[in-house]
């Protein structure tokens, strides 16, 4: 064990690299998982998944009780899995007063089959750290200046629960066919970083 | 265990840096295939790979990447499990290949007990040397069940690869204010919270 990396320490691709020869020769890891892996994660964990929920939500009432009542089962309706560890996922309702925003100051967790891989920020430990205990000065510094009115609502991560934001729809959307709404639902509207208000019909 | 992964509410830090840079690695792809290679053989469960990540040294912790962080999960338990060593890791990887710090004792789930929705509840003062999911901020602290998720192998067990029981996690909300007083924004915050960190309140 080092206290300190130092320059002697290999690259992270070095080290990537032997930690792959070393599961090739010793667990049996097989030629092309990784391309497969890979594949798969970037084509079928998207944020288009969560946005399509999302669009349904806002068009048919009877799926966003449902969303809101059982996230886990929305998401499976729609076809969408969840890796063994993500057990239970919880679909968190923005009002015109309620805001919610999710975080994870212990790693990084996310509903990632459902809104996709975690962004960068999101990860960042400036925003692990503060959202918790600065939220609306946190979110004011992102772009989301939310009136003194409005009540925030911090979701920590900690458990085998992921959540996801349910925005609000932006009333200049009404009547949109669920397509053409899923289409401007962002990864970060369902985290909370921002609310779409500012969408235009 | 305390450590620098148990960040919420440290002060000191910058503006979230938003949005992202892009940026291109390709050696991260890897780490994530890797990683969820070993997950689905079973060669670690996510506790442990969640703790490996917690025992890396603090400084090295802290000046990380995130998957330059998973890198190092990975390595350590496939030493730790007896699937390669650290000098067969640094031989391929021709340099150093630093590790996380040796593992502590893990422990068993509380005797069970249950919680209703609107109850309040006070998370334990508890300090572990192994595994567990309670951040800092929450510790010894009062607040509201929200709802309930079904049942989650106890992870201070499961990170320890102990005989692993299920059980519940509890939505709790507290306010901000309880949490930190006077250096705060008001707001509700909600932790995930196991049924073992989480004892009844007496009514007064």
């Amino acid at each position: 064990m080092s206290d300190q990396p130092k320059s002697s320490i290999a690259p992270p691709e070095k080290r990537a690299a032997a930690m792959e020869m070393v599961l090739r020769r010793n667990s049996a890891l097989p030629d092309g998982f990784v391309q497969e892996f890979t594949e798969h994660a970037d084509d079928a964990w998207v944020t288009a998944n969560g946005a399509r929920m999302v669009a349904r939500a806002w068009s048919e009432p009877a799926f966003r009780e449902r969303m809101l009542a059982d996230g886990t089962g929305a998401a499976r309706e729609m076809g969408f899995d969840f890796p063994e560890h993500h057990r239970h996922l919880v679909v968190l309702e923005n009002k015109p007063d309620i805001h919610n925003v999710i975080v994870c100051t212990l790693c990084s967790c996310t509903a990632y089959t459902i809104i996709g891989a975690a962004p960068d920020w999101y990860k960042d430990l400036d925003y692990r750290a503060r959202v918790v205990r600065e939220s609306r000065t946190v979110l004011r510094e992102m772009g989301l200046d939310l009136p003194a009115s409005t009540e925030i609502r911090v979701w920590d991560t900690t458990a085998d629960t992921r959540y996801m934001v349910l925005p609000e729809q932006p009333p200049a959307t009404e009547g949109w066919p669920a397509e053409k709404l899923a289409e401007i639902v962002t990864q970060d509207s369902m985290i909370g970083a921002s609310r779409l208000e500012e969408v235009k019909g | 265990m305390d450590s620098l992964h148990d960040l919420g509410g440290k002060q000191g830090f910058s503006r979230v840096k938003f949005p992202s840079e892009p940026h291109d690695e390709t050696w991260e792809p890897l780490i994530r295939a890797l990683s969820a290679w070993a997950l689905r053989n079973h060669i670690y469960n996510m506790d442990e790979f969640r703790h490996a990540i917690e025992r890396m040294a603090p400084r090295y912790y802290i000046s990380a990447p995130y998957f330059e962080r998973h890198l190092t999960a990975v390595a350590t338990l496939m030493v730790e499990k007896g699937l390669t060593t650290a000098e067969e890791l640094e031989e391929l990887a021709g340099g150093d290949f630093p590790l996380s710090a040796p593992i502590g004792p893990g422990r068993i789930a509380a005797p069970a007990q249950s919680f209703a929705i609107g109850e309040t509840v006070r998370v334990k003062n508890e300090y572990v040397p192994g595994h567990f999911r309670m951040p800092g901020y929450i510790r010894g602290k009062t607040g509201t069940v929200v709802s309930i998720s079904p049942p989650y192998p106890y992870p201070d067990a499961a990170a320890h690869n102990m005989q692993t029981t299920m059980e519940p996690t509890y939505d709790v909300r507290f306010r901000a204010r309880d949490l930190w007083p006077d250096s705060c924004d008001d707001a509700m915050n909600h932790v995930g919270v196991f049924q073992s960190y989480l004892e009844k309140v007496e009514p007064a």
